[in-house]
């Protein structure tokens, strides 16, 4: 029997195995941010622990950070401490850091990638559950907790078991209007929030063959919403051309036998996965949720499912929906694009060619949001600051922004949201937010509308 | 770790599904860079009408349910990986958290902390939350060693499964990083040999 993907990747990385017990997995690199990491300091210097591979962790503040004035000192006193502490614990253990103002400062996800950090075959892990994000390179990459944090740290390892395999494939072309993000909507409401749990899985066929990498990082991205500890896509030419020349790449003498390597990992043809599954592309739309979870998802045009389970009533109870609705034509005034989902390059492209030339309508705050510096300078390099300023579109400074309520941008209660973020769980954009997700399109069409349009009526 | 014995307690029912972590610890409160004190935000927002007031329709609030034993949904624990989830159930008191499926990270952060992930089946989660929510006092015993949950005033009992490895850590007090400190030999090893 063959190999899939994730067993090559993962079987070259055991470094033990525990009788009757989990496995050893040796870790490539890790990522940290200012949220999860403080603890696992403190725990190496109570048990009298050093740190044993500094110089295979990046670190960067993406969680608490302001998207205005960054250059100022940061109001918010604990938000303030702990980005000290991160700053401090990273010069006392030589860490890289990008803190706050750093030219490469960003979302984790968004810089690793960018910066060639991210590469093929490797093994990531980040104290976030959306460290899932780099398995589009045909890593194996996931979040981890803070214990595990430490013991990274410490050993440049973790324990456990190896996970069930699971292969999603899509074949065919997409439809007008339809992104990577309503890909990975669909597939959520189709397998629900739990139906990769206990899985990895590979996405495969022409869909996920055909997109660029920006993408299948959104693809990858909400692999963990579906359950599932990662998600992965096999490295191809798409991936080598965007791994090529950056700034933590192999260099021009190596690239080539590393890209030789990189192409023996795709999944061997008689290789057998637990679970499989298969969608049509032509089966996709334009998605939104309309629940709290992001497996409560539809097309755009379609009514809310009726269901008479009592959480799926609390959840549309909370988002002040009834079952059978229609959410064209809901008045929304906030429309948030950014996070690790969905603020690289090619996101603020899509919105800003759907925006050229239009304006927000007058009920809606409009946050654009970048990932990262980089992505800001592109930003500006490609004439979309204009786009946006000129349609009436408020250009932040990059962050997690709007997408988990933990620095100054919130929703207000009680209104609605559309987001091109990764949860829409109760409170997730602030208290009493109500959070719908969706594609950067869509959320550029609600926008200009005020209200939920069918963007596939508008390209 | 401390060791984890033989639990007799109440048990708090919370029959909703999909809890995920932002409803266990909301991110706002993610600021501090301690592991401690996260116990009195737990479930801030159910425990907490929105002007501060006390919410006495949520389970915790209410005097006749007590106990270290959470009953919740299914798939608890999903969303974000932080491990601060688990170390608000902890500070709260609990130590077991009984549902018919836990979302893997949360499991993962749960046992590095000693607060036991107990996977019952649906049938059994079912009838555990009708017999508690209709008599609080039941006592629900959770013994690690015979992997077995009973709850004697309902003659109902249930194995549960736990990877061995884990069950000994839990038992003996012992965790993954005295493990992969042990075994750091191996790991220079590994990494001499793919020559990293």
């Amino acid at each position: 029997m063959g190999k899939t993907l994730f067993d090559k990747v993962w079987d070259s990385h055991v470094v033990t195995t525990i009788k009757e017990g989990p496995q050893v997995l040796y870790i490539d690199k890790h990522l940290i941010h200012e949220v999860t990491s403080p603890q696992a300091f403190n725990e190496l210097k109570e048990r009298g622990l050093s740190l044993l591979r500094p110089n295979q962790i990046l670190a960067t503040a993406d969680h608490n950070t302001p998207t205005k004035e960054q250059h100022l000192p940061i109001k918010d006193e604990l938000s303030r401490k702990q980005l000290e502490a991160l700053t401090k614990n990273c010069a006392d253990n030589n860490i890289e850091l990008y803190g706050l103002g750093h030219k490469y400062n960003g979302i984790i996800h968004v810089i690793a990638p960018e910066l060639g950090v991210t590469q093929p075959g490797m093994t990531i892990v980040c104290g976030d559950s959306h460290t899932s994000t780099h398995g589009a390179f045909g890593s194996i990459a996931f979040g981890i907790g803070t214990s595990q944090v430490a013991q990274v740290f410490a050993t440049q390892s973790v324990v456990m078991e190896k996970p069930k395999s699971m292969r999603i494939t899509i074949d065919g072309k997409l439809n007008k209007g339809v992104l990577s993000k309503d890909v990975v909507l669909y597939i959520l409401a189709e397998i629900s929030t739990n139906g990769g749990t206990g899985h990895f899985i590979e996405f495969a066929g022409e869909v996920f063959e055909n997109m660029s990498m920006e993408s299948r990082m959104t693809v990858c991205n909400m692999s963990i919403e579906m359950g599932a500890r990662g998600g992965m896509i096999a490295p191809d030419e798409t991936t080598f051309d965007y791994v090529r020349g950056r700034k933590f790449a192999p260099k021009e003498t190596v690239i080539e036998q590393k890209v030789a390597f990189w192409k023996t990992l795709a999944t061997d043809k008689t290789a057998v996965f637990d679970t499989e599954y298969t969608f049509k592309a032509s089966d996709i739309a334009p998605m939104i949720t309309f629940g709290t979870n992001p497996g409560m998802g539809m097309k755009i045009t379609a009514s809310i499912p009726k269901n008479t389970n009592e959480s799926y009533k609390k959840s549309l109870k909370y988002m002040g929906f009834k079952q059978g609705d229609s959410l064209e034509n809901v008045q929304v005034n906030y429309v948030f694009i950014g996070s690790c989902t969905n603020a690289r390059i090619e996101d603020f492209r899509a919105a800003a060619a759907f925006i050229k030339g239009k304006k927000k309508a007058d009920n809606v705050t409009a946050l654009i949001v970048p990932g990262s510096q980089l992505v800001a300078k592109q930003i500006r390099e490609e004439g979309l600051q204009a786009v946006f300023e000129d349609a009436g579109f408020e250009l932040r400074q990059p962050g997690c922004s709007a997408c988990l309520a933990m620095n100054d941008d919130k929703i207000p209660d009680g209104e609605y949201c559309v987001s091109t973020s990764n949860r829409n769980f109760e409170g997730r954009q602030g208290q009493g937010a109500r959070t719908l997700l969706a594609s950067p399109l869509v959320a550029a069409s609600v926008a200009v509308a005020g209200k939920i349009v069918d963007i596939s009526n508008l390209v | 770790m401390e060791k984890f014995k033989t639990i007799h307690s109440r048990g708090i029912p919370l029959p909703v599904e999909n809890i995920d972590t932002d409803q266990i610890i909301p991110a706002r409160f993610l600021k501090a860079t301690g592991r401690e004190g996260f116990g009195e935000n737990l479930f801030k927002d159910w425990r907490f009408n929105r002007d501060g007031t006390v919410n006495d329709e949520f389970v915790l609030n209410k005097d006749a349910f007590q106990g270290s034993i959470l009953v919740a949904g299914s798939n608890f624990g999903c969303g974000s990986s932080r491990e601060h989830a688990a170390w608000a159930l902890g500070d709260y008191g609990f130590k077991v958290v009984v549902s018919s499926f836990f979302a893997d990270i949360f499991k993962g952060n749960a046992l590095n902390n000693g607060l036991l992930p107990v996977q019952v089946s649906a049938s059994f989660l079912q009838a555990l939350l009708k017999g508690i929510s209709e008599d609080p006092t039941m006592s629900i015993s959770v013994n690690l060693e015979q992997e077995l949950i009973t709850v004697s005033g309902l003659n109902l009992s249930e194995k549960f499964e736990i990877n061995p490895y884990k069950k000994l850590c839990l038992l003996s007090g012992y965790d993954d990083m005295d493990y992969l400190v042990s075994i750091l030999d191996a790991v220079k090893e590994y990494e001499e040999k793919e020559s990293r």
